[in-house]
């Protein structure tokens, strides 16, 4: 009996000790809702080990990757190919043991980011509530827009350059086309030209880049082809100045000290050079519009210029210039956006007070 | 006696003018304090290990210069201090002679820093953050080559950078667009590299956003302020951003001494203004 | 049709970019991956383009001796300089055609390309960018005036930041005691920027985004076509 007794004590003893000795496991998980390019190595009980996680290249030579002290942890390999298979080796070395496990796995590629969606609900919320509005508005509902004063001028500022037999002057921003602000402000320029073809004033548009220039070009063009004055549109007057940003701005101010246009239009992204485009063109006395979705070029602006469209004018200028039902509906779908922001805010304020983490990290593991 | 406001605007040039030129010639020597992002950005870089491998991306053109140039001497001057090294990268065309300029300004105090052990230069690259994205696939897939046309490959201190994710962090002085927001966006949020940046004084408002709880940027130096408060931290004498301050610092001065003139001539044409009516209404 | 495919494109064009930013499987995230390298591809080929438009723009300037053609063709003279010297000797570490100008190198102690880059580029750009601060002045000295409360507001808060971005601001409140620092001009100044300045621009961002959401949508989905140069 007090053999059997031992015998237990030092089984049980045994049986304690062992993770004491370093006896790990490893486990290989694919890493979630990726591209198959990631996998998860994690280890576990290999306290008072060293633990060095090894990778096998192409000819199967084991080389280092990671190396912890940690009892349990992980380690995400990326880069990776979901057509190939890895082969690693878990070494955990104590000093009375030492552990070896190789493992080989297989990177899965996901139908979806997991971790994307709060931003996907998000966006199809405000979608389809644009679309909605856009439907109903198309159904003769009449939905208030409130007055757009930069561009409510634009027919005044016309009107005053053609009295003055002095052109116009549009600058599309100093961005490519790949910028959205770029594409806003063709779709202004578009309804600008279709004016400035039926009161047959010039239009002078200095691009900054080649791609803005061949769809400055076209959208001219176009424009005053439907004003039925193709006979008016001068190619020369929309040209490519430099791809220099101050070089370019040096550009437009020689035009506005030598032109005198009567009216000034900038319209896209703007930079630092801003505030040198808005004051030349006051010092000439011209009417000046700005619209800018860059926050900190607004004030600039708004200083020196007589009208300015403030963020999201801008983009919403060419539904308002249109005055199409449908497109005034989609302002609409812009509100309800802000709205539910708004909400969505108040509502991060009171989970977080509350100490409720699950709201924020929803929405954090976009980013 | 009435001025028109062309030869009141020309006046207004002048005056500041030589507000800016004469400190330039006669030195006033005005102490700036460091201000919270500037230590951030100090710390970062202070923080990493020796034979870090960093990338400053000259994300400017020269009239952007004078406040970003004294950045970029001081950021290589503080990392070459600590032993790292640098890649120099360029999202604007100019932007690898300014590197070059930056690397010649340091030669003098750093005469055993040698080209491709030390500091290497990969050139520029358009396409903005597309180019950042695929770095962070594949840096040889971006650059093959540095600037005089040596391979990636033979490059001793890249030997062990295949990707962004073998980057330290990442220092983008920029003055517009692409610059550091890209570098946010792709390099820190995808492929998780610290980054910080310096910027001109009117576009840093518009980053200090990006200064947050996730850190997508570790500090930030917004202007010449902000160079000179960088030079004072890594203790660089006769820096040129300091020497600049004082102009800076008259400069905004006389600004408001404009700004309390426009009061009270507004002021005083409406007291006319004023007086002129009631003499005719009487 | 000429009118439809262009639509079709976009619409296309813009389902897959969506469904690439939620889809990681194959061929969705090779598409977005092929799309950026067509991107770039375009971008170096566009450049060609805008020389040709400023030749083309520039030269009929001075053979038609336009007023101040002598400005005209000074820019072009520049322009052909720059790119002579730079494809003959080339620039910095890259040789030309001519090979590295050792011999010209010795004499400028630069070669052509970069000495004109150095010594006349960058500081006709660094001048450029200079003029902000007297526009600035004049602005400021226009702009801010005791008119109504927020222009009160406004001018308040300029002569804070004005004051905290200088060196003044540390000498006018150094003396004030730490355990008061929003009354030390530069933590108010960096107060000002970091919290109602952050607020108003993320505002502004989120609208603008907003914006940007709508205006793709209409885009996308064909309702907005001013971009082609008309409506429908």
């Amino acid at each position: 009996m007090r053999s059997l007794g031992i015998f237990c004590l030092v089984f049980m003893l045994l049986g304690l000790a062992l993770p004491l000795m370093g006896e790990a496991s490893f486990e290989i998980k694919d890493f979630p809702h990726d591209a198959g390019t990631a996998l998860n190595l994690e280890w576990k009980g290999a306290s008072g080990s060293t633990v060095t996680i090894q990778k096998a290249d192409s000819m199967q030579v084991f080389h280092e990757l990671h190396q912890s002290t940690d009892a349990e942890g992980s380690f995400t390999d990326t880069e990776l190919s979901p057509d190939e298979t890895y082969r690693y080796r878990m070494i955990a070395v104590s000093e009375a043991d030492s552990v070896s496990q190789v493992l080989e796995a297989q990177p899965v590629e996901q139908w979806f980011y997991l971790d994307k969606l709060s931003f996907l609900l998000m966006l199809i919320v405000i979608s389809a509530a644009i679309l909605l509005y856009i439907y109903a508005a198309k159904r003769g509902k009449d939905l208030f827009v409130r007055r757009i004063n930069g561009l409510d001028s634009m027919d005044e500022a016309i009107g005053r350059a053609t009295e003055k037999g002095k052109p116009i002057l549009y600058v599309p921003g100093i961005s490519d086309l790949d910028d959205i602000q770029t594409i806003a402000s063709m779709t202004i320029l578009s309804h600008l030209a279709h004016k400035a073809a039926e009161y047959d004033t010039d239009l002078i548009v200095p691009c900054r880049f080649s791609m803005v220039l061949s769809a400055a070009r076209e959208v001219v063009r176009e424009s005053y082809l439907k004003a039925g004055r193709l006979d008016a549109y001068k190619e020369s007057n929309v040209f490519y100045l430099t791809d220099d940003q101050f070089g370019y701005v040096a550009g437009i101010d020689g035009i506005m000290v030598r032109e005198q246009p009567a009216a000034n239009f900038f319209m896209g992204s703007f930079y630092a050079e801003s505030l040198i485009l808005a004051e030349t063109g006051f010092s000439t006395g011209a009417i000046q519009t700005a619209g800018t979705a860059q926050a900190h070029q607004l004030p600039f602006f708004v200083v020196s210029c007589d009208y300015t469209l403030i963020g999201e004018e801008l983009f919403a200028a060419s539904a308002y210039l249109s005055k199409d039902p449908q497109q005034l509906g989609s302002l609409k779908g812009h509100d309800f956006g802000k709205l539910l922001i708004i909400l969505l805010i108040l509502c991060g304020i009171v989970t977080e007070s509350l100490g409720w983490s699950w709201f924020k990290d929803f929405f954090g593991k976009v980013f | 006696m009435s001025i028109s406001p062309q030869t009141e605007r020309r006046i207004i040039y002048l005056v500041l003018f030589l507000a800016v030129l004469l400190p330039l010639l006669f030195p006033i020597g005005w102490r700036t304090e460091s201000s919270p992002h500037v230590r951030m950005a100090h710390k970062l870089v202070e923080q990493s290990p020796a034979g870090s491998v960093a990338i400053v991306s000259f994300d400017y053109d020269p009239a952007s210069m004078t406040e970003l140039q004294p950045m970029a001497v001081a950021m290589i001057d503080h990392a070459w201090s600590k032993g790292h090294k640098v890649i120099a990268t360029a999202l604007w065309p100019q932007g690898p002679q300014l590197a070059d300029q930056a690397f010649r300004a340091l030669s003098e105090k750093y005469p055993e820093k040698q080209y491709g052990v030390d500091y290497v230069n990969l050139g520029y690259k358009v396409g903005g953050m597309v180019t950042i994205q695929a770095m962070g696939r594949s840096l040889v897939e971006v650059y093959p080559t540095d600037t005089g046309g040596t391979a990636l490959n033979q490059i001793p201190m890249l030997a062990k950078v295949n990707t962004l994710r073998d980057i330290a962090y990442i220092s983008s002085l920029s003055s517009g667009d692409p610059g550091i927001k890209q570098w946010v966006m792709a390099a820190h949020d995808m492929y998780n590299v610290p980054v910080t940046g310096g910027t001109t004084a009117i576009s840093a408002p518009g980053f200090i956003p990006y200064i947050n709880s996730q850190n997508q940027l570790i500090g930030l130096l917004g202007g010449l302020k902000a160079a000179a408060e960088y030079e004072g931290l890594i203790g660089m004498e006769n820096g040129s951003a300091t020497a600049k301050m004082d102009s800076q610092s008259v400069a905004h001065l006389l600004i408001l001494i404009f700004i309390a003139i426009g009061n009270y001539k507004v002021w005083r044409n409406k007291r006319i203004k004023r007086t002129q009516d009631l003499k005719e209404e009487i | 049709m000429k009118r439809n495919i262009p639509l079709i494109i976009v619409f296309l064009a813009g389902l897959v970019v969506f469904a690439s930013e939620f889809i990681p499987h194959r061929p969705f995230s090779q598409i977005n991956e092929t799309l950026e390298r067509w991107f770039m591809i375009i971008s170096g080929f566009a450049m060609f383009l805008g020389q040709v438009s400023l030749l083309r723009v520039n030269g009929a300037k001075i053979k038609n001796k336009v007023k101040d053609w002598p400005y005209y063709l000074a820019g072009m003279i520049s322009f052909a300089l720059m790119l002579i010297f730079g494809l003959l000797w080339g620039m910095e570490k890259t040789d030309g055609i001519l090979g590295d100008g050792a011999s010209i190198q010795a004499w400028l102690g630069l070669k052509p390309f970069d000495y004109l880059f150095e010594n006349v580029y960058q500081h006709l750009s660094a001048t450029m960018f200079a003029l902000l601060a007297f526009y600035i002045a004049s602005a400021a000295y226009r702009a801010f005036i005791i008119r109504s409360f927020e222009s009160n507001l406004l001018m308040i808060t300029a002569v804070i930041v004005i004051l905290g971005r200088s060196s003044f601001g540390t000498m006018l409140t150094g003396w004030i005691p730490n355990n008061l620092p929003l009354l030390h001009l530069p933590n108010l100044t960096d107060f000002i920027m970091e919290f109602p300045n952050s607020a108003a621009q993320r505002a502004i961002m989120i609208s603008a985004a907003l914006g940007i959401v709508g205006s793709s949508l209409r885009i996308i989905l064909g309702i907005e076509r001013s971009y082609l140069g008309g409506d429908k």
